[in-house]
């Protein structure tokens, strides 16, 4: 296994959760562009945020939602259509009962 | 060796919304596979989701009813996994801002003392597919896919397989009684995990914890847990270590299997949804649904056990179901006795409706047919033994008491003359119960006042019978 580099970038450990498969080029080229951006986010350590409550969007916007109110949509053979494959009317796809350890 | 058990448990309860959580399909149970979808439950490229209003203020609610702090800031947050059961790869859910947080559901335990299990948190998310798996290949079903679903997570504070189900029992009224889910757990709607660990008495830190899914009756987890305290027990008593994992109940076999080791949630890789906006509760919201707030279980029995006098015992019968016990009340209202129509609806009409297959909602058998039979009884019209026939009756047609009474001449007999006719001829049949009694075993007169009652076919006033027996025997006989 790789180690954290001084910014903290794990590039293995960040490919194996998102399932994705590196070549060694690609490995240092992403390694590189992702400490990039940790490097950019670090700007932040240089201000001063005591009593600045962190945010959970970029958008000054909040309780945006929609009444409770059902409609058919009628779109199942279209959806069935557009599965790679099918088996009567659900989506079949490679068996996926986790029983490794 | 004797060894402490520890359970928490999460518990999956599906909102009976009409909509799911972040479209409008419908979501009803049992329609065929992938009818209930459109392009955002599918998770296409280029939708949005947007929250169902309701879904927020039920689970609101439900922190209420359990005692919660409600979050005045909480926002959604994507949850990422591999299983084609959300096809965004994620799950919407939440994860350190949840809706509500503490809180506590009050279990009564079977030596009759009261516990306070404690609510961690609970959140709102949504479900994801139904997977059907076959030899080499699954079948997704997206119906279920997006249905607002809470997850209330407890406390490691529950002792036992037995105190689970109690939790869950518990916890299951609150919610029915507050109308945010139907609670089914044949279609699903309730559903738990739970993580469970044993320690040897006197050990302070807790054991290692094993976390079992797919338990989806109460029953079966409290099945489920017995089984895992015992597989834990003879792996410490063999000398060996509990490992960390998942394990999966089968509720035919009744075992549990390994399913997975645990993830951490890093392996989730949570971060705030930026497809939703964060959510802001005002005192004034907090206010309006804590005023609305139904009755709660334990308050309506403590309630019915002072207003109606009835035992502990059938103020609970008739306050585990929201829907009997407005049934009750209904018919308590009218009635000159409403002891004997918590007797009649917790025994004659629970009993029928269980033979039957059926429930009260669907009774034949209405609240106010519940207080004439009581009020027929109470002003001597009918004996109580007539009632329950004539309750056969109701239960059968839906026809009103009155009615069947009068038709079928069950009015009950108050002529005296024609009681000690019944009496005598009683007396003359059965000389050796009634030398018993003139002998002064007082008990020899119940056989006859059974043969009395016998010969009127069930319609003399019991009680008369008795005056005019006890009368007709000291007199010396005929």
């Amino acid at each position: 296994m790789s180690e954290r580099t001084a910014n903290g970038m794990d590039i293995d450990y960040v490919a194996q959760l998102a399932r994705i498969g590196l070549t060694p080029a690609e490995r240092a080229k992403f390694q590189g562009q992702l400490e990039a951006i940790l490097g950019a986010m670090r700007k932040l350590d240089e201000l001063e945020l005591e009593g600045i409550e962190p945010t959970a969007h970029a958008m000054p916007v909040h309780n945006v939602w929609r009444e409770d109110r059902a409609r058919e949509w009628d779109v199942k053979d279209a959806a069935l259509r557009n599965a790679p494959a099918r088996m009567q009317d659900s989506i079949q796809v490679p068996k996926i009962v986790d029983t490794s350890g | 060796m004797e060894y402490l058990t520890t359970i928490g448990l999460e518990v999956h309860v599906q909102l009976r919304t009409a909509s799911k959580m972040f479209c409008s399909c419908p979501h009803r149970y049992g329609a065929p596979p992938n009818s209930q979808t459109c392009p955002v439950c599918l998770g296409y490229p280029g939708v949005l989701p947007v929250p169902n209003r309701q879904a927020i203020e039920w689970t609101m609610l439900t922190g209420l009813m359990l005692g919660c702090r409600i979050a005045r800031y909480s926002k959604f947050d994507r949850k990422s996994y591999f299983y084609p059961d959300m096809p965004k790869n994620y799950q919407i859910s939440q994860y350190d801002l949840p809706l509500c947080e503490g809180g506590y559901v009050e279990v009564d335990l079977e030596n009759g003392d009261t516990k306070k299990v404690g609510i961690t948190r609970i959140h709102l998310e949504e479900d994801v597919a139904k997977s059907t798996h076959h030899s080499t290949t699954s079948a997704i079903d997206f119906n279920r896919a997006g249905t607002p679903l809470m997850e209330i997570v407890t406390e490691p504070d529950i002792a036992g397989p037995e105190e689970a189900y109690a939790f869950l029992t518990s916890l299951k009224q609150i919610l029915t009684f507050g109308g945010v889910s139907d609670c089914n757990m044949e279609q699903g709607n309730i559903r738990c995990d739970a993580n469970i660990s044993i320690r040897p008495v006197g050990q302070d830190g807790l054991g290692v914890k094993t976390e079992i899914k797919n338990m989806n009756t109460f029953s079966g987890a409290q099945r489920a847990l017995a089984y895992e305290v015992e597989r834990q027990k003879e792996i410490l008593n063999s000398g060996g270590r509990i490992e960390q994992e998942t394990r999966r109940w089968d509720d035919v076999s009744g075992t549990t299997e390994l399913m997975r080791s645990k993830e951490d949630a890093h392996d989730y890789r949570y971060f705030p949804d930026p497809d939703l906006m964060p959510m802001v509760v005002d005192e004034a919201w907090i206010s309006r649904l804590t005023a609305e707030m139904p009755e709660l279980p334990r308050t309506r029995k403590a309630r019915f056990e002072r207003q109606y006098g009835i035992s502990p015992y059938d103020a609970g019968v008739l306050t585990a179901d929201p829907e009997l016990a407005l049934f009750y009340e209904a018919a308590a209202a009218g009635s000159a006795d409403a002891k004997a129509a918590a007797n009649l609806v917790s025994n004659l009409l629970l009993h029928a409706l269980a033979e039957a297959g059926m429930e009260i909602g669907s009774s034949p058998v209405r609240p106010e047919h519940i207080t004439s039979l009581v009020n027929l009884v109470a002003e001597g019209t009918i004996s109580s033994q007539i009632a329950k026939d004539v309750f056969a009756v109701v239960f059968e047609t839906g026809r009103g008491p009155e009615e069947i009474v009068r038709e079928r001449g069950l009015v009950q007999v108050q002529d005296t003359d024609q009681i000690r006719t019944w009496v005598r001829s009683v007396i003359e049949e059965n000389p050796g119960p009634a030398a018993d009694f003139r002998a002064g075993r007082e008990k020899a007169i119940g056989r006859l006042v059974g043969a009395v009652m016998k010969a009127s076919r069930g319609k003399a006033n019991p009680q008369l019978v008795n005056e005019v027996l006890r009368e007709e025997l000291t007199r010396g006989g005929v």
